[in-house]
């Protein structure tokens, strides 16, 4: 990076059936970029919706630009993971913003907290400072904390939230981590961390609010719960 | 079995005795511990109102925002 050009975000967005959320995320992202003078740029990655998300997100470019907004879809839906990797070969930024297009809260704090102490990765976390959730029952509440707790007893990660969907990376931080993990899904997002860990990065944390979803159902089942273990005890065994 | 007594070292029967049930009572406070750990923070766990109603705020201005701009939603 040239000394004194100034910093561009790149944001990664892997949509799928998000047609409902997306305009939403776009506009207070671009927003809180705006505000904040910082350069920008969105990048949506569909798997193919049947929903018709690439068609909004088609709308959005010519809204905001297309330096703007930037469409790089994909045939099918093919995983986050490769969803990062496809997105961060178009990305110009030299910070990366990873999240769920159905959350933005606050994206404004990330940038300050980056600053202040030159962090590697910045994180969101539910469960420190005034982050939270809204609309919550017990039962998922005790779920999450349940999980969180083993993640920390067994993986000891340094950052106390690791399956939130907010995180900022330095370009080449992320991509150093993207060639090292080898997980699916949640646990890939956990792995992240502990590698991002043991080499040394460094990881800031900044509260943030996870309002549930607003259009759209979760995707958190029985399932995921089973695979959520058993990626734990694998990157237990191996990091 | 556990090995209680390294070769060269004879720990004297009372040693043995209490150390025999260690394992399992630190399982039984492990488990308490995080019994107490995850009961307290979820107990803690903050819920943001204010989040909510921003949010809801943020989604009017959005999609009012966004029509006049021309996006058909």
């Amino acid at each position: 990076m040239a000394a004194g050009s100034p910093d561009k975000f790149s944001v990664l967005l892997p949509t799928y059936n998000e047609r409902e959320n997306l305009p939403l995320v776009v506009w207070l992202l671009a927003r809180t970029f705006q505000e904040s003078g910082n350069n920008y740029e969105i990048i949506i990655i569909d798997d193919g919706s049947p929903d018709g998300t690439q068609e909004i997100a088609e709308q959005l470019e010519k809204i905001y630009g297309s330096d703007k907004i930037l469409l790089r879809p994909r045939a099918r839906k093919l995983g986050l993971g490769t969803a990062y990797i496809h997105g961060m070969k178009h990305a110009t930024g030299n910070f990366i913003v990873i999240m769920d297009a159905d959350l933005s809260h606050h994206v404004s704090l990330y940038f300050i907290k980056q600053k202040e102490g030159n962090f590697d990765i910045v994180s969101g976390t539910r469960y420190k400072g005034n982050g939270g959730v809204y609309g919550w029952d017990l039962k998922r509440k005790l779920i999450s904390r349940g999980a969180n707790f083993l993640t920390q007893v067994l993986l000891r990660p340094g950052a106390s939230d690791l399956t939130g969907s907010f995180r900022l990376y330095r370009k080449e931080v992320l991509q150093k981590l993207m060639e090292k993990c080898v997980s699916k899904g949640y646990v890939f997002q956990m792995e992240m961390i502990v590698r991002a860990r043991q080499l040394g990065f460094t990881i800031g944390e900044v509260p943030i609010s996870f309002v549930d979803r607003v259009y759209g159902e979760s995707k958190l089942g029985g399932n995921e719960i089973v695979s959520f273990l058993k990626g734990l005890l694998t990157l237990f065994a191996t990091t | 079995a556990l090995a209680l007594a390294p070769p060269g070292l004879r720990l004297p029967a009372p040693f043995r005795q209490a150390l025999l049930p260690l394992p399992v009572y630190l399982l039984v406070a492990f488990g308490c511990y995080s019994l107490a750990t995850v009961g307290y923070r979820l107990a803690t766990f903050n819920d943001c109102e204010e989040a909510a109603v921003e949010l809801q705020e943020h989604i009017s201005a959005a999609r009012t925002d966004l029509r006049q701009r021309g996006l058909r939603f």
